[in-house]
């Protein structure tokens, strides 16, 4: 017995070693799906921009189902790669308990902080992006009522809803921002249909903009306001090739950038653990542009939001986080 | 607060919303009545609103989506049949058999055709079922009340929600009006003695389930091709079993099936239209009105609204006398 243990002890240390000198960056593609048009896609877009740019090469792997987070994470640090990249705030649990066990590998995870001496936890500033969005749906009603659709009814969704009707009243202080969740379970996040009929009934009390954060929700949200004839605001990737010229914008969170970022930490040798915030100021969050929203976005909205982005990072405005103290000084 | 046009766009909203709960319930309905217990409305639901949404994304066209959505669910409701029918297995495990490969499968094949994390791509003109309108909407609705609610709440659906208020008359009368309705119901109670008649139990159970494929498979469809446009992961979202809660609110009776579904429908518009209720002078928070539809399903349950009383041969397979 203990021959076969310090037996499978040394192959390990073996194929560790051997991994080392490779020290490849590697990416743990979540549950979604790397084509998922979100979060993951984003997260992969950035890994593969990473390689055109330095002509490297990383190891990527992808979850199937929830009991192989330990299992996936565990395989890709012994096989070398470093740093290690996991997505998503589910992964937590199953880091703390992993990192430790592979002192030299970094990783970083998105979304969550794990504190841990070899871990760098990347944190978005989604308020701050959300404030942006908020500030051109003001501009872009014209009956003064705007709405949020949120997924499941969470404190980061609050954020995010908190964010936007910040945005709204600084442009117009007597707007009237709806904040409806989809519900309180995880099926909030897929039903697309509650989302289509929580957007229909917003549209009858009068908003004409509407913003989700709701995950495949959204798709509902998104679906039901072009169907309406009204605007709508994606988040996370830029969603407006969705319905060209009724998706006003998207509230960009730029997971690609994180990963790209930490990749090339990894590779310089520089990487930090710790928490990084990922705001305005270095590009985690914003508002998208493209040739899909370019004929709504109008050169007086482009300015003031551009204004309003610069003030913020300079820090002349301070928008309020929700999650601080779980309440919202704008509704 | 409660002016009309609220009232109209709620009593509008319940009619979608209930449409999909009203087909499940009914095929439910069908199945039950015949002695099978079916808790696998809800994957047959989603097996069916994938495959609509998949064919009507593949050939662009919303009624090829429809047979391809109605075929997946009675292919399901043929295992459900072959697994407690011919091989007199649990009813009830099979049932939930059903529910998790439907939510497996959807997914797994959905990346593998589309590579959208389980989604099917965003279903545009033909391949979406369009909003009708019904004849004289517009020359109407310039009469007070009756005409807002005939031209807005009636009119203007998809024509599933049309089908779906029309399969309860025709369920109805299937089931009291004819023959086979008659023979249905009677394997429900006392199959032995349909058997002591010279009829085919097992024949009679098999139509059921085919039925009750059929009406979840249109279920499936209007979900995504009717009220959304495209499949996304796990979008019945428990319709499944509040339509079964309907059908034990119903009594196992298409009319009442119809009230029962209704009801759910506007507790669900209401849910979503008044997310935080003032009445009273207290307020109702959101949680609670999103939850009502769910507590009211555990009051049923709890034999609060009369007694229900299911089928008598409902959940046993019948084994022939040797």
């Amino acid at each position: 017995m203990t021959r076969i243990a310090s037996f499978l002890g040394a192959t390990a240390l073996a194929t560790f070693a051997a991994g080392a000198a490779l020290a490849e960056p590697g990416l743990i593609i979540d549950l979604g799906g790397k084509f998922d048009k979100s979060f993951n896609e984003s997260a992969f877009t950035g890994a593969q921009r990473w390689m055109e740019d330095t002509g490297g090469s990383y190891r990527e792997s992808e979850l199937a189902s929830e009991a192989q987070r330990e299992q996936s994470m565990r395989r890709m640090a012994e096989s070398g790669a470093n740093p290690v990249v996991v997505l998503g705030f589910a992964n937590a649990s199953t880091l703390e308990k992993v990192a430790p066990d592979y002192p030299d590998t970094n990783f970083t995870i998105v979304d969550m902080v794990v504190d841990a001496p070899n871990v760098q936890s990347v944190v978005f500033k989604e308020h701050e992006g959300s404030y942006l969005v908020g500030v051109l749906a003001a501009m872009a009603s014209e009956t003064g009522t705007v709405s949020f659709v949120g997924g499941m009814d969470v404190p980061l969704i609050s954020k995010f809803a908190c964010g936007y009707a910040q945005g709204v009243k600084a442009v117009k202080p007597d707007a009237n921002v709806i904040v409806n969740m989809t519900g309180t379970t995880p099926t909030a996040w897929n039903d697309p249909v509650r989302g289509a009929e929580l957007t229909r009934s917003q549209i009858s009390q009068g908003s004409d903009v509407v913003y989700a954060a709701a995950g495949g929700t959204g798709i509902g949200v998104l679906q039901a306001a072009a169907d309406e004839g009204i605007l709508s605001i994606g988040v996370d990737s830029n969603q407006n090739h969705l319905h060209p010229g009724q998706v006003l914008t998207s509230m960009v969170k730029r997971v690609d950038n994180a990963v790209y970022e930490a990749f090339e930490a990894g590779m310089n040798g520089t990487f930090e653990p710790g928490i990084k915030v990922m705001g305005l100021d270095n590009n985690g969050v914003g508002w998208a542009q493209d040739e899909y929203n370019a004929d709504l976005i109008t050169e007086s909205m482009k300015a003031t939001v551009e204004e309003t982005k610069e003030r913020i990072i300079a820090g002349d405005i301070v928008v309020h986080d929700y999650t601080t103290d779980s309440s919202c000084p704008a509704y | 607060m409660m002016d009309l046009s609220t009232l109209i766009q709620l009593l509008d909203s319940t009619l979608r919303l209930a449409t999909p709960l009203l087909f499940a319930c009914l095929a439910g309905l069908f199945s039950e009545r015949a002695g099978i217990f079916d808790i696998g409305l809800e994957g047959k639901m989603l097996a069916a609103a994938f495959f609509a949404a998949a064919a009507a994304a593949m050939t662009g066209s919303v009624w090829l989506g429809l047979v391809a959505g109605i075929a997946s669910s009675v292919a399901l409701s043929l295992l459900h049949g072959a697994a407690s029918i011919t091989f007199r297995g649990n009813q009830l495990i099979s049932g939930v058999a059903i529910n998790f490969l439907a939510a497996g499968l959807t997914v797994v094949i959905g990346e593998a055709w589309f590579e959208l994390g389980g989604r099917t791509p965003a279903l545009e003109g033909a391949a979406r079922f369009q909003e009708i309108t019904l004849p004289l909407a517009g020359t109407l609705s310039g009469i007070p009340v009756l005409g807002p609610l005939y031209a807005e709440v009636l009119s203007g659906h998809s024509i599933l929600v049309y089908v779906g208020l029309l399969a309860v008359p025709a369920t109805w009368f299937v089931l009291f009006r004819t023959r086979f309705g008659l023979r249905l119901r009677a394997v429900g109670e006392n199959p032995g003695a349909v058997d002591t008649a010279g009829i085919s139990v097992v024949r009679l159970r098999y139509s059921a389930v085919i039925i009750c494929g059929l009406l979840c498979g249109l279920a499936g469809a209007h979900l995504a091709t009717g009220l959304s446009a495209g499949f996304v992961k796990d979008m019945s979202a428990g319709r499944g079993f509040i339509a079964l809660a309907a059908l034990i609110f119903a009594k196992w009776r298409p009319w009442y099936a119809l009230g029962a579904c209704l009801l759910f429908g506007l507790l669900d518009a209401l849910g979503n239209r008044f997310q935080s209720l003032d009445l009273f002078g207290a307020t109702v928070p959101t949680q609670f009105m999103q939850a009502l539809p769910y507590i009211l399903t555990v009051v049923i349950l709890a034999g609060f609204v009369g007694k229900a009383t299911p089928p008598r041969a409902g959940g046993t397979p019948y084994v022939k006398e040797r």
